[in-house]
């Protein structure tokens, strides 16, 4: 079993706020892991700390068996990303951007690779519009297009398929879980969909105010609480703390 | 603060460009040539800080700014694109105003001569380092601080001499002048203009002083940043 990602003792305060608290886990290669966890548990502070935006406290992270901050560019190179929170610039084309991002990864043969993800998620008809003027669905699919542009050996989806209806959540789940097993792609994915998680997740670790509470496959969780999905796990484990 | 900080500065330079006015004898001076000069290389500052700054403030404004960094793009990488792109802007800007003043006033801004050269490359060094200090407070406090990118530059304005000498500010007021690299610029585009003459020992100082506040301001960009992601600040520099 390998890891592409290793964190040890993993602690970040924000002055008094302890937002993770001595976290390590691991996250296998290729396969999906979903790192779920109420409001304010620190998943967002953990990938931001994977993804060298923040500064941990303490603690190490490992990706790809080398430590991030001293490896930061050949890392990132390997590695894309994907948040709702994070957006394209409004006044390039959809093609502009792509390419924009695709130089600034390295992206050898740049026009193929992106007609060939274009058609992957069926954005090729959006190609020439402006990124300002695509729905939520249509923006989601196209940083899903730019997160894949350098072929990455993994990816951290923060709420890929947020403000998804759910047949566009349906359609891009199961382009991922293609594109995935096609790649070989290791996935960390967050989200607050417990049936999303069941359908596409190898592995889910549960963290709640920093701390890692529970991991497993979600059908030895569902067993080991004795629940009939993953939903009522996630309750359990989120209202634990409030007792 | 904007409402009380461009009467201010207006206040500031327009008063001290009327006492020198006032005291100077006009005889023999090409005052036409010294403002439009004065008024050309000023504009070439402030456009190029704002394009810098403004460069920047989009990718903020975006959103898009944690997509670079995500990327396998290094600060130092991120601040020449910065610095070219201003520059691409600052070309076309020149471009205009060229033709626009020598179409209506005659005046070329290249009648500076060889020291055309110079004179740009300290006035760009300078307005680089002051927008790198607003990329750096941006960075810290949020697009709440934004105004400093369009209105810091107006407060050298006045103490770098634009459209009078040193000589009409204060006394108390020179040793301040002389801290800006822009003053150089400006007393030395005079001299030219009014005396056929540069002292060369000026453009130095004017060289070797922005050259230094691109190199301060590179290392307070540099702490700012790491001072950002220990604070977890990076996602939240819309607010």
């Amino acid at each position: 079993m390998i890891n592409v990602i290793e964190t040890k003792n993993l602690v970040k305060k924000f002055g008094d706020f302890c937002a993770v608290d001595d976290l390590s886990l691991n996250i296998e290669e290729g396969k999906i892991t979903a790192l779920l966890g109420p409001n304010g548990a620190g998943k967002t502070t953990t990938i931001q700390m994977m993804l060298d935006i923040i500064t941990p406290t303490s603690g190490e992270i490992r990706i790809f068996g080398k430590p991030m901050h001293e490896n930061r560019e050949e890392i990132l190179s390997q590695l894309n990303f994907s948040s709702p929170y994070v957006q394209l610039p409004g006044n390039l084309t959809v093609m502009e951007n792509l390419k924009t991002f695709a130089r600034l990864y390295g992206v050898k043969d740049i026009k193929k690779r992106i007609e060939e993800l274009a058609d992957y998620f069926e954005i090729r008809n959006l190609l020439k519009k402006m990124t300002s003027s695509l729905s939520t669905g249509q923006l989601t699919r196209v940083n899903l297009t730019k997160a894949f542009l350098n072929e990455p050996k993994l990816l951290l989806l923060d709420e890929a398929t947020a403000s998804l209806d759910p047949d566009i959540a349906d359609k891009t789940r199961k382009v991922l879980k293609k594109i995935q097993k096609e790649r070989n792609v290791s996935i960390l994915y967050t989200s607050h969909n417990m049936i999303e998680i069941e359908e596409l997740c190898d592995k889910v670790i549960f963290i709640n105010n920093g701390k890692l509470r529970e991991e497993g496959t979600p059908e030895e969780l569902i067993k080991r609480f004795g629940h009939k999905d993953l939903n009522e796990v996630f309750l359990e484990i989120a209202r634990e703390d409030d007792k | 603060m904007d409402l009380f900080f461009w009467p201010v500065v207006d206040i500031l330079t327009w008063g001290f460009l009327t006492v020198y006015l006032q005291k100077v004898s006009l005889n023999g001076l090409n005052i036409a040539s010294t403002l439009l000069g004065a008024i050309t290389f000023w504009l070439i500052i402030q456009m190029f800080q704002n394009a810098a700054a403004v460069t920047f403030l989009e990718d903020v404004w975006e959103k898009n700014f944690l997509n670079i960094f995500v990327a396998p793009v290094k600060v130092s990488e991120f601040l020449t694109a910065t610095a070219i792109l201003a520059l691409i802007r600052i070309f076309l800007v020149m471009i205009v105003i060229s033709i626009v003043s020598m179409f209506l006033y005659r005046y070329s801004i290249f009648s500076v001569g060889i020291y055309f050269a110079p004179f740009i490359a300290i006035l760009m060094l300078f307005a680089f380092s002051i927008a790198l200090f607003n990329m750096s407070i941006i960075l810290r406090y949020g697009t709440s601080a934004q105004t400093l990118a369009f209105g810091l530059i107006f407060i050298f304005q006045p103490f770098s001499a634009v459209f009078y000498p040193v000589s009409a500010l204060p006394a108390i007021v020179h040793p301040i002048s002389y801290l800006l690299p822009s003053t150089y610029v400006f007393e030395g585009m005079r001299q030219l203009i009014n005396f056929g003459t540069v002292t060369s020992s000026d453009i130095y100082y004017g060289l070797i002083l922005s050259l230094c506040y691109v190199v301060l301001m590179i290392i307070f960009f540099s702490r700012m940043f790491a001072r950002v992601r220990i604070e977890g600040r990076l996602l939240k520099m819309d607010s």
